[in-house]
């Protein structure tokens, strides 16, 4: 389903899109991140993460083309295997890895993947924002571990299935939890960036350890997409020609607890505020809103409970905000009409 | 955030427009601001595509780069903004008063004071949001390494003679707004969300056109549709009819309007290099001024409407009588501005890639102390703020109901007045606890001696009720966790300690008298500066050592392959590639 023609159909569109010059620019620098068979980049890859490893020399850089995401997954594991099996460096450029999310498979495309000689695989990100003076902008980097931390993941399960293929069936269930741990995929990755204001390469090795756990966790306790789906009502459709009542009805049908958080992210952000806040739900103005106010979540019950019209008295949180209103309106009762405050409280600034 | 934001918040949800969050404007506003209102290129790094700069309002200029991706032309626009910026800078440098510091003396190894110069006024640079404050600095990092011809006759792409000073005093912009309260370089939107609580969140704020759109909405509009109009809205053509205020634009601008015409500019300029004969180029010329127009009026079009809005920020915040002791933090930045000058005076090498142990830890220093004072300065300034503060239990206010004559028992006895107070505040007052309070802009100190039973409904209560809620801790319990507490209240007795003068007698009108509605604070009112670290050549081993000129010469040394007698003198510049693709 394409999100982003459903929150136009739905008549809140997306504002997501990406301009041409930054794409230009992120695939003009892949390209001379990769030219010559990869040469800087294994370079990079054996300076940063690997440099007991015998220098890379005019490595390996299988063709993985074929036909469909399937084909295109297998044709990576293949080529993951004969890799590692032959314990040379080799460069896996923009291979297709499968990911089981919530019961369906989700295809996940790397920038590229780094096989070394001791047969251990490292994930490469390549980003165009620039590293300046060693240390690029956090958030950035973040949000590259994040999307480097799901690769690793799916690196991990192609190991897995690799793995039960060589040993048997036998061995992976053995395994707690019936999870093989197999440690051929390294957890830092490297993260290439242009240096200062060049177009030249410069990488850094990001541990993604946490980013991995996180997402692991994340993905575990994900609620099945067939249970999602049972608990929708017969018929209900998404399909982007329905009539905007029937289609959000629809949307209506699938729960969404949405956040502020959600506009940076989500196709679907605008749709979800504008209900959330005809709904006066008080998250649509920042999660950590909750949290003071108990469980007053609406606008309306909120500031009635201020003004002292609803709410349990002996409530804290009732108490704290009607204390909060008092002196909210003392504070600014004394800021009469006519009223010079800055000669008024002088000396004496707070009444 | 505190309750009575989250509180006011939900009023501007509720009334469709924003709430006060101050009742005095606590940031400094100079009388002739500088407003930048920059642009960049998508993707790039240190590529602007235009800005709109300028001190009239009326009449900005405009600043474009016609294809970003060629250096000569980047160059171009660098110089210009610096024939913009460097002037209205060094016309502040140029005033000065006499102000005096206090240095160590060298031999002595005395504190002594020195006269020394302080600029009577500093340059303010305003932009739309904190990306554009990003920007600034990240102008300022590309430009102050650059070496002019005039530097270094060998560099490859020598810079024009102003651009490396002008990133300098970007640098320094740029460096200057990380501490908090200070106004050399603000972000409208920062300032702005500072003094208004909209009715939809701190991310959403950071929208220039919605916030405004929330603080003052058209005639009979509600703030929440105004703020999703300037969101959203988009004209026939895709375009958003209130642009973002930058320096990103809208990939819809990028992808329509403005790569068309750069591929425009770019045919015309390789036309006219391809032209055979005077008449031909002539025509072709004529072309590619009006491709270059075209960019111009686009660029313009994208960045009028965010510099239209700065100043309408502007004029909000003039509403707003400014803090008093805003013109205390100006002066901080006065002294700022002052040092700088006087470093680019001096002939130093520009702000150095990395800063060392020292003057880390001491740019930490200034900055947690800089947040103090300005949380402090703050709620004396403004009583919405003190009202936060109260809540949180970290000041209190109400009347004096008592004041008995004690003396301390030492050899001279000096007076100790005890003060009794009513307050329906909750201070969290631990056992002999500090409190503060503001007697002609100085902080009088007093001690907490014990909280007394409000008598119910007794206006002048004797001050000496049944004393069962005894000293200290318990008397802090959370605010509002017992309503039925709150409502009987409290009364505090505390003990006068200083700025009574030196005789047995008080001063008069240094201790309050019956009647008074005070204010005590739990915080300082007045910063006190940290331990002073030791010289950078001292630095201990544990934090790297003395900087050694090696390591920087190593780096450079390094990245370009050359040294050279004058590398010695000026940091390395950054490597540059020869062809240009960015």
């Amino acid at each position: 389903m394409n999100k982003a023609t459903l929150a136009s159909a739905l008549g809140s569109p997306s504002a997501f899109g990406q301009s041409q010059f930054a794409f230009m620019r992120g695939n003009a620098f892949e390209a001379r991140v990769k030219a010559d068979g990869g040469a800087e980049l294994l370079r990079l890859v054996h300076e940063r993460l690997d440099p007991g490893a015998v220098p890379p020399q005019g490595a390996a850089v299988p063709d993985l083309t074929a036909v469909g995401p399937e084909g295109r997954a297998a044709r990576t594991a293949l080529a993951l295997r004969e890799a590692t099996e032959a314990g040379a460096w080799t460069l896996l450029d923009h291979p297709l890895l499968a990911l089981d999310v919530a019961g369906s498979p989700a295809f996940l495309e790397p920038d590229a993947v780094v096989v070394h000689p001791d047969g251990s695989w490292t994930v490469v990100e390549i980003k165009s924002f620039p590293m300046l003076d060693g240390s690029a902008d956090a958030a950035k980097v973040g949000a590259a571990a994040r999307q480097a931390a799901v690769y690793v993941l799916a690196l991990e399960q192609v190991a897995n299935r690799l793995g039960a293929d060589r040993l048997g069936a036998d061995r992976v269930v053995a395994e707690p939890q019936g999870r093989a741990q197999i440690s051929n995929v390294r957890h830092r990755i490297l993260l290439v960036c242009p240096k200062d204001f060049s177009n030249l390469p410069a990488a850094s090795a990001v541990d993604v350890r946490k980013q991995r756990s996180v997402t692991r966790r994340q993905l575990d306790r994900l609620t099945r997409i067939e249970d999602i789906a049972d608990s929708l009502p017969d018929g209900t459709c998404f399909a982007p020609d329905l009539p905007a009542a029937d289609l959000t009805a629809a949307v209506e049908s699938v729960p969404a607890t949405y956040a502020p958080e959600c506009l940076a992210t989500c196709e679907l952000a605008f749709h979800c505020r504008a209900r959330s806040r005809a709904d006066g739900a008080v998250t649509s103005l920042g999660r950590s809103l909750r949290a003071e106010l108990g469980g007053l979540t609406t606008v309306d019950d909120v500031l009635a409970a201020a003004r002292g019209t609803t709410g349990d008295p002996t409530d804290p949180a009732v108490a704290a905000l009607r204390r909060a209103a008092e002196l909210r309106a003392e504070a600014l009762g004394s800021r009469s009409p006519g009223h010079d405050r800055s000669l008024d409280h002088k000396g004496t600034p707070c009444p | 955030m505190s309750l009575i934001t989250t509180l006011a918040r939900l009023e501007a949800v509720d009334t469709g427009r924003a709430q006060p969050l101050a009742t005095v404007r606590h940031r400094h506003l100079s009388e002739r601001p500088l407003v930048f209102v920059p642009l960049t290129t998508a993707g790039e790094a240190g590529a602007p595509l235009g800005a709109l700069v300028g001190t009239d309002r009326d009449a900005p200029r405009l600043l474009v780069v016609p294809q970003p991706r060629d250096r000569d032309l980047r160059f171009t626009f660098l110089a210009e903004l610096a024939d913009v910026v460097l002037p209205y800078v060094d016309a502040y440098g140029d005033a000065v008063e006499a102000a005096e510091r206090s240095e160590t003396d060298p031999e002595t190894g005395k504190r002594v004071k020195v006269e020394v110069e302080l600029c009577a006024d500093a340059p303010q640079l305003i932009v739309p949001s904190r990306a554009g404050i990003d920007f600034v600095r990240l102008l300022g990092r590309s430009m102050r390494f650059r070496r002019t011809a005039e530097q270094d006759p060998e560099t490859p792409h020598p810079a024009p003679p102003r651009v490396p000073l002008l990133g300098r005093w970007l640098t320094h912009f740029g460096e200057r707004a990380r501490v908090p309260g200070s106004a050399l370089l603000l972000a409208l939107t920062d300032v702005l969300s500072r003094h208004w609580a909209t009715g939809q969140s701190s991310l959403e704020d950071q929208h220039l056109g919605a916030l405004l759109a929330w603080i003052a909405p058209p005639e009979g509009e509600p703030g929440a549709e105004a703020a999703l109009r300037a969101e959203l809205q988009r004209d026939a053509k895709g375009q958003l009819l209130c642009p973002p205020a930058g320096p990103a634009t809208d990939p819809a601008f990028d992808n329509k309007l403005l790569a068309p015409a750069i591929e425009r500019y770019d045919r015309a300029r390789t036309a006219l290099g391809a032209a055979e004969d005077g008449l031909e180029a002539d025509d072709r010329l004529g072309e590619l001024t009006a491709a270059e127009q075209h960019i111009r009026d686009l660029v313009e079009s994208r960045t009028r409407p965010t510099w239209d809005a700065v100043w309408r920020g502007l004029d909000l915040l003039r509403g707003l009588p400014e803090g008093a002791h805003a013109a205390d933090r100006w002066t901080r930045d006065r002294w700022s501005f002052t040092g700088h000058r006087d470093g680019v005076l001096a002939g130093e090498p520009p702000q150095p890639r990395r800063d060392d142990a020292v003057t880390a830890a001491n740019k930490l220093a200034t900055r947690e102390r800089e947040q103090a004072r300005l949380e402090a300065q703050e709620a004396l300034d403004d009583p919405l703020v003190m009202a936060g503060r109260r809540l949180a239990g970290e000041a209190f206010a109400g009347e004096v109901t008592d004041v008995v004559m004690a003396y301390s028992e030492s050899k001279r006895p000096s007076p100790r007045p005890l003060v009794t107070i009513r307050t329906d505040d909750r201070p969290h007052l631990g056992e002999r606890a500090k409190v503060y309070r503001s007697l002609g802009g100085k902080p009088q100190s007093a001690e907490f001696v014990e909280y007394v039973e409000r008598e119910d409904g007794d206006g002048d209560g004797d001050g000496d009720g049944d004393r069962v809620r005894g000293r200290g801790e318990d008397g802090g319990a959370d605010a509002g966790t017992d309503a039925d507490e709150a409502a009987a209240g409290l009364s505090v007795v505390l003990r006068i300690v200083d700025k009574m003068g030196r005789g047995k007698e008080p001063e008069p009108g240094s201790v309050p008298e019956k009647g008074d509605q005070i204010c005590f604070t739990l915080f300082e009112h007045e910063q006190r500066g940290g331990a002073k670290l030791p010289d950078p050549e001292e630095t201990p081993w544990t934090h790297g050592g003395p900087p050694t000129e090696s390591t920087e010469a190593a780096e450079a040394t390094g990245a370009t392959g050359r040294t050279g007698a004058a590398a010695a003198a000026l940091p390395e510049p950054d490597p540059v590639t020869e062809e240009d693709l960015l």
